[in-house]
């Protein structure tokens, strides 16, 4: 019943189809709702940034560590710096905190002054080698036996869910279309040529697929018989600290990397928080994201040799991210089998940062293939603002409440969410339908208690704004219900009769 | 916003805030007001439909909402001010309280004297690091107890229970009453941390088994919680390699227990012993913040309501004679600490007698022992000591302690020994904890 009106809601037919809601099919659809076009994001999970852009470390890298003439390093600089006007223009948390690669040895001296050679090579300005004094004047809590270290001031930090929602909600605001719970099954290719996508809730006539869908993107590949490439995907492991402790390092902290990874790294996040992580583990089973204690004793270890005093006590969760690696640079351009279907696949690392670069890449490599731009004279590059009510002052409050109650009643304490900035996070446009969607748009369970005390509440208020019963109320996945109704269960009485 | 005035300020209308507003009031505050977050007073006791409460408060044997039912009673008779479904969103320096309410607005509260009363919060998966997926059907023990007793929902089907505090084990017959299966209990620990009654009427008269130095090392599934594995640990709690099953289930619950909920306190600078997550306070339950009291398990965590409302009353009869004038100065601190075999004690501190011929400590053991000895020892000198013939972290130890023992000892310790034989020990009858 509910497919029924869903797919009552899929468009018959589309300019382009955007296959996967994450930080790039959302990048690419609010680039191309620039244009006139009708633009449609199809997602299989019921939210946006559910993938591999929700657990992910949250940095806008400054752009040295990419091969110089790789995509990697083309995007990652210039994705870098089309975040300053995007985070102001969506409201996306941002703050520029600068990184640090720390090097512990000659060896790794040298390692950290190729990276520098390879920055400015990018296009990098700003960078600057440090000297053991200066590195712990900045960074007190560093391990004392350091060498030296890389500093960039222009990486920063980024909430990835907020950037990919954000994104979302311009690309709808401008006329685009985001279907979630909508899985693609299946591409039609008449001639070589795409001519329409399959999914769960029907079918949509397109020429032209992106094919965005992440850890999901070889699969995508091969539905139009592109074997091109493959994903070989890698587990990353995180422990999250409380914001008791945010004042753990300033900047974001890598040790020299290696050839797989960037290396277990301390950072900051922007809402205060300090992570840990992560690790790079070769994983078999694309959707695999349980985290595992050897994982988390070699994310500790790691980190410890770069800031040698954890405060493994204010630890308040852990997750795993999955990688899209397929070889060592993204993959992006037109399909090499068919035509119409574009890959911004082999999104790993800098994925996050380059993700505004790679949508306007997709844009050009699209208009090559024959898709006309004609601008759309209504967009609008801005997102409301919604109040944070933690953030204002007390008259700003009082002003607030007097306007909407429901910003006087605190849902969730531990950060001071009101139930108005809930609703509105529900009602906004890619408005939140899950417990953690309600989470990632407003920081609910984000806090030391984990939703211990807020989660009954959260789950009542998404079940009256959405109009379904408190058992059909999910957590994060299609089938990831929370509560069971007690008439589903015989009770003691029944069961010892 | 609108300013107001007052002697008495409670921040928590739980067990805690409602025996300190109602001995406020007795000892002589003419203004007294209580702020609570949720719809109605009472705090966790309204969730708690299980009885065991009130035995030392009453002499009697109450439900939790039975229990906080008196209470509120009082409130009412008193004439204590209450706000409901009243957030307060920080406590500052001066006694400066400001609170929110969806109709009310923004409410600044100039008061003489505060008392924190914000109870615990529970410890988190996050907090202990269980690997494995984070699927729905992971549930802190305490927030699926109000979801299945107050709002009528089950959190599950086929239940594992992690840890075995007293929240866990209650939380385990509850939900077999429900209807559901609990599959066992997992404690990392050689011995429980509950109740020996609650681990006969909870686990034992229901089958469940309890398995001690056991732990989970992983929950499974994509969506919803599809099992656990389990491993025995070791001596220094790490899993032993080979010994791992896998259970499965459909829920999690976890009581690994229970912190102060202190982030109010902490915000305004107020001295905090970081065994307990509570404030230092002395034996009027003053905290090193002018005007600023605290008493219940914002303080330190109790194993009984009783001590929490009688601990209470003592912080607010303060917080009424700070108001009046008449508790005496801050000054002449001797400190109190927890030596051998002692995990924590209040208070930390004793500042000079007013009047009083004893004090009352609250310890708990920093682990299990057979017949043992509590000794208060005073620059090194043991001056009080009293038997026990059996002492365990989950139970509070209280001590009443004459001033006339403790004398003129500025450093103060407390320790916990085996005693080779003890006649007639001490024994204190156990009730359940308000959880």
């Amino acid at each position: 019943m509910l497919d029924q009106m869903r797919a009552a809601g899929l468009p018959k037919r589309a300019d382009v189809v955007v296959v996967g809601g994450g930080i790039i099919g959302c990048a690419i659809a609010r680039e191309l709702s620039r244009y006139s076009l009708a633009v449609v994001v199809l997602e299989r999970a019921p939210d946006v940034a559910t993938g591999t852009s929700k657990a992910n470390s949250g940095i806008l890298h400054a752009g040295f560590d990419a091969e110089p003439g790789t995509w990697k390093a083309r995007l990652n600089v210039r994705g870098s710096r089309l975040y300053q006007s995007i985070s102001e223009e969506l409201g996306i948390p941002r703050r520029r905190v600068g990184s640090l690669v720390v090097a512990r040895d000659e060896g790794q001296l040298g390692a950290i002054e190729e990276l520098r050679r390879h920055g400015v090579e990018n296009g990098l300005t700003g960078l600057a080698l440090w000297g053991p004094d200066q590195l712990l004047a900045h960074e007190p809590n560093i391990s004392p036996d350091v060498a030296g270290a890389l500093w960039a001031p222009t990486a920063a930090i980024v909430c990835p869910f907020l950037a990919t929602i954000a994104l979302a909600e311009n690309a709808i605001r401008n006329g685009a279309g985001i279907i979630t719970e909508c899985e693609v099954i299946g591409i039609e290719v008449v001639d070589q040529a795409t001519t329409a996508v399959e999914t769960n809730l029907g079918r949509i006539e397109t020429r032209f697929v992106v094919n965005a869908a992440g850890v999901h993107s070889g699969d995508v590949a091969r539905m139009a018989g592109d074997e091109s490439f493959t994903i070989k995907p890698r587990r990353g492991e995180y422990i999250l600290f409380d914001r008791s402790v945010g004042d753990l390092v300033r900047s974001v902290v890598f040790p020299t990397p290696n050839k797989v990874s960037k290396g277990i790294l301390v950072a900051p996040t922007v809402h205060g928080n300090v992570f840990i992580g992560p690790n790079a583990t070769e994983i078999d089973d694309l959707d695999d994201q349980e985290t595992t204690s050897p994982g988390f004793a070699e994310i500790i270890s790691g980190a410890r040799r770069v800031v040698p005093k954890l405060p493994l006590a204010a630890a308040i969760t852990e997750f795993a991210g999955v990688r899209a690696a397929a070889g060592n640079d993204f993959v992006i351009g037109p399909s090499p089998v068919v035509r119409g279907l574009v890959h911004a696949a082999g999104i790993q690392s800098p994925g996050l940062t380059a993700a505004p670069a790679i949508a306007e890449a997709i844009a050009e490599i699209l208009a090559e293939a024959g898709l006309k731009l004609k601008p759309n004279s209504s967009f609008v590059p801005v997102n409301p603002v919604q109040p944070n009510f933690a953030h204002l002052n007390p008259c700003e409050q009082a002003k607030l409440i007097a306007a909407d109650p429901l910003y006087g009643r605190v849902i969730c304490r531990c950060e001071t969410i009101t139930e108005g900035e809930i609703v509105a996070a529900i009602r906004a446009p890619c408005g939140a339908r899950t417990m953690d969607g309600v989470k990632r748009r407003v920081r609910t369970a984000m806090g030391r208690c984990q939703g211990g005390f807020c989660g009954p509440r959260v789950t009542a208020i998404l079940a009256r704004e959405l109009g379904i019963p408190v058992t059909a109320v999910r957590k994060d996945g299609a089938a990831s219900w929370l509560f069971v109704s007690r008439e589903d269960l015989e009770t003691a009485e029944q069961a010892y009769a | 916003m609108r300013d107001s005035r007052y002697d008495v300020v409670t921040i928590g209308g739980g067990p805690a805030g409602m025996a300190a507003a109602i001995s406020a009031k007795k000892a002589g505050a003419k203004r007294v007001l209580i702020i609570e977050r949720d719809r109605e007073l009472g705090g966790i006791l309204q969730q708690c439909i299980h009885n065991g409460f009130g035995l030392r408060r009453f002499e009697k044997e109450l439900t939790g909402p039975g229990y906080a039912h008196r209470f509120i009673e009082m409130v009412k008779s008193a004439g204590i001010d209450v706000w409901l479904d009243s957030t307060v969103l920080s406590a500052d320096p001066g006694c400066i309280v400001t609170s929110v309410n969806p109709e009310k607005g923004l409410r600044v509260v100039v008061s003489s004297s505060v008392v924190h009363a914000m109870g615990c919060r529970e410890r988190t998966r996050g907090a202990i690091r269980i690997p494995g997926s984070r699927p729905a059907g992971v549930f802190t023990a305490g927030a699926a107890q109000r979801v299945v007793n107050m709002e009528g929902y089950l959190p599950g089907r086929n239940v594992v229970i992690i840890g075995s505090g007293d929240i866990g084990l209650i939380m385990a017959r509850r939900m077999t009453l429900e209807g559901a299966k609990v599959k066992a209990v997992f404690e990392i620990l050689p011995y429980s941390n509950g109740l020996n009654r609650n681990i006969v009427q909870c686990l034992e008269d229901f089958g469940i088994p309890l398995y001690l130095s056991h732990s989970v090392v992983a929950v499974h599934g994509a969506d919803r919680v599809t099992g656990v594995t389990v491993a025995q640990v070791d001596e220094s709690m790490n899993p032993i390699a080979g010994t791992e099953f896998d259970v499965d289930c459909d829920c999690v619950l976890l009581s690994v227990g229970l912190i102060p909920e202190n982030e109010l306190g902490r915000a305004s600078g107020v001295q905090i012993d970081p065994v307990t997550g509570g404030a230092v306070v002395d034996q009027f339950r003053r905290t090193s913040l002018p005007g600023y009291f605290a008493a219940g398990n914002v303080l330190h965590v109790h194993d009984l309501v009783d001590w929490v409302s009688l601990e209470a009353e003592t912080a607010g009869r303060s917080a009424a004679l700070h108001a009046l004038g008449k508790l005496p100065r801050v000054g002449g601190y001797r400190t109190v600490r927890a030596g051998d075999g002692v995990r924590t004690v209040l208070p930390q501190r004793l500042s000079p007698p007013a009047g009083e011929r004893s004090v009352r400590f609250y310890l708990r053991a920093s682990r299990p022992m057979g017949a043992s000895v509590l000794r208060l020892h005073a620059n090194d000198r043991v001056v009080w000591e009293c038997q026990h013939r059996v002492v365990k972290p989950s139970e509070m130890i209280i001590a009443d302690v004459l001033w006339k023992n403790i004398g003129s000892g500025q450093e103060l310790a407390f320790t916990v020994s085996p005693a080779p034989d003890v006649g007639g020990g001490k024994i204190e009858p156990v009730a359940e904890m308000a959880e």
